[in-house]
């Protein structure tokens, strides 16, 4: 079945700031349209987001729908899913895409059942093959296998997008665009059964992992929580940013998920990356394979990590780390 | 209070960068890796045990697989689990996920009524993190996913689902639908008392002419997405192996970092 239909993204937005997927989606989106000729339309839902649709207007959105509601402030899965449901029945848009984050990738999924659609999640490639069929590119297996996911009977087509795969547009001010507003259609006398009570949210510090140009990334393989605070020193040092692997965040050593590199993770692709004491499976891998050059420290030399770099340190990365350290701070 | 856990077996992720797709059939080439259940479903059944040994509680397991999942099941029988059902037919092969919550609905439905229905918040081999959100669309029941944490309190749940950098807390009555998420509790080890017990609990197996569906409501016939080729993504770079002793290594590296612009 043909793609009849506008390209729409699901903006994300936290306390009406919008988040860089939402630019990454829509650079995505733009790509895709100037194949098929509809104009790409950005949803925005909250309260007190008026200003919004300007900044996604100028990062690529021909029109913005605008679904500024008190009931809207935050985000919750059943009067979102109710809201957008409504509003996709009313205009009928050929694809939706939304972020990849916890909230909107369960956000996807209720909206797809609820229309009986289909949903592919946590996509990194999407495009159009030769019979005009929109291919969605999704890992499977922790990243080792990729596949295609077609949605060829329902519409519309609904993916999930990974942070940090898409590329932006540069921002213009000057781009014009349609605003068009909607009420929250279904909240009227929808009750959920649900109370969100609260929302916590920790401020981080640093320089965010996805914008470094620097990455430090160590694993399992780093031993120990002292060695680690090496690894940190040496972040700031070079004004990076720390990564780390499912094993380093499972023993404690990394401060918190938000550093967790590959598929369950960020996708990054910083100008370098260097990793520590990390083994090369491919569910870190596959999160900085468009990195720049990438550096492995391993103690082992015939580690299978080298194979995905393109520099290889054999070291230990206990008494490499302290060296760079020297050495960097000799050379400012 | 009845609850009910939805589990999935995969092939065990402790082999997952073995697998390899062959060449000439583009088909995984994954026979030779074991099963087991999913990583987070485990966590659901432990959630499940503690909710039972907190508040008593009926527990039931329920999967779709093929007939052969029955030996991996077992271990949710010997985690303590009261009983279990396989849901399995040739024509529920190749299900997506929404045909997968749909065959799942109904196994449901036929066995009775639920407060609680937990899964896994996604699967490590598919990965889609879809299925709590369908199934709990299907059931008609509230549902959460990434949940870190339930707890009762009287007739309400409290659940604290996992957001970037932080969570969420709710509130509710049952039913709901949780897909849990590993951070929620550290699954229990399987004791020999409890494989010995294991062999005398119910198992049912149902096929699709006792679930309340047709043939292409399940399996790939009643799936809305369907899977293309597979490949290998491409991850290898041509390495330079630095070498030298620790001082000339570091040097190397650092003349690397101001080549690439990240050092002044």
């Amino acid at each position: 079945m043909k793609i009849n239909g506008e390209i729409w993204i699901v903006a994300e937005q936290v306390k009406g700031n919008l988040k860089e997927v939402s630019y990454e989606l829509l650079g995505k989106a733009k790509e895709l349209a100037v194949k098929d000729g509809f104009p790409v339309t950005a949803v925005v839902m909250g309260s007190g987001i008026g200003a919004l649709p300007a900044d996604l207007i100028a990062h690529g959105a021909d029109k913005v729908i605008l679904i500024d509601a008190p009931r809207l402030l935050l985000y919750q899965n059943d009067i979102y899913a109710l809201v957008l449901e409504n509003l996709i029945r009313k205009y009928s848009p050929g694809i939706v895409l939304f972020s990849a984050s916890y909230s909107c990738s369960e956000l996807s999924a209720t909206v797809g059942a609820k229309l009986r659609t289909g949903v592919a999640a946590h996509s990194i490639d999407l495009y159009y093959n030769e019979q005009g069929e929109l291919v969605q590119v999704v890992p499977a297996f922790g990243g080792r296998v990729l596949g295609e996911i077609f949605c060829p009977l329902t519409r519309p087509i609904i993916a999930s997008i990974k942070p940090g795969v898409f590329k932006k547009q540069a921002k213009d001010t000057a781009r014009q665009g349609e605003i068009i507003e909607e009420p929250a259609a279904g909240l009227e006398h929808y009750q959920s059964p649900l109370k969100a009570v609260t929302v916590v949210q920790e401020h981080l510090s640093g320089v965010p992992l996805e914008d470094a140009e620097i990455v430090l990334a160590g694993g399992w393989g780093v031993g120990s929580a002292e060695v680690w605070q090496l690894l940190e020193k040496l972040a700031q040092s070079l004004h990076g940013a720390v990564g780390c692997t499912r094993p380093a965040l499972d023993e404690g050593w990394a401060k918190g998920e938000h550093e967790l590199i590959g598929v369950s993770g960020k996708t990054i692709r910083p100008k370098v990356y260097i990793g520590f004491g990390i083994s090369g499976a491919t569910h870190h891998v596959v999160g900085i394979k468009d990195s720049g050059v990438v550096i492995n420290v391993n103690n082992d030399p015939n580690s299978p990590v080298f194979q995905i770099s393109d520099y290889g340190v054999a070291a230990d990365v206990k008494e490499l780390l302290p060296k760079l350290l020297e050495k960097i701070e000799e050379a400012k | 209070m009845n609850i009910a856990v939805c589990v999935k077996p995969v092939p065990d992720p402790k082999f997952y960068d073995k697998i390899t797709i062959n060449p000439e059939t583009k088909l995984l080439e994954r026979n030779k890796i074991p099963m087991a259940i999913n990583p987070s479903d485990k966590n659901a059944i432990e959630a499940a045990m503690r909710l039972k040994e907190l508040l008593g509680a009926k527990v039931i397991l329920i999967s779709m697989a093929p007939p052969e999942a029955k030996e991996v099941l077992k271990e949710g029988l010997a985690m303590g689990i009261d009983e279990a059902y396989l849901l399995s037919d040739r024509a529920f092969a190749g299900a997506d996920t929404y045909a997968t919550a749909k065959t799942l609905a109904a196994g449901l439905n036929k066995i009775g009524l639920f407060d609680l229905i937990l899964t896994g918040s996604e699967s490590v081999d598919g990965g889609t993190s879809h299925v709590p959100s369908q199934l709990g669309e299907m059931m008609g029941m509230p549902h959460l996913n990434h949940v870190m944490a339930v707890e009762t309190e009287g007739d309400i749940l409290k659940v604290k689902t996992k957001i970037e950098n932080g969570y969420m807390l709710y509130e509710g009555l049952p039913p709901m639908v949780l897909g849990v998420s590993k951070e929620i509790n550290t699954p229990r080890y399987v004791s020999l008392m409890g494989v010995v017990k294991a062999q005398g609990k119910p198992f049912t197996v149902w096929g699709l002419n006792d679930l309340q569906l047709n043939a292409d409501d399940v399996g790939l016939a009643g799936s809305l997405t369907q899977p293309g080729s597979l490949r290998t993504p491409p991850i290898d770079r041509k390495v330079e192996m630095l070498d030298g002793d620790i001082e000339e290594k570091a040097e190397k590296i650092l003349k690397i970092l101001y080549a690439a612009g990240v050092l002044n």
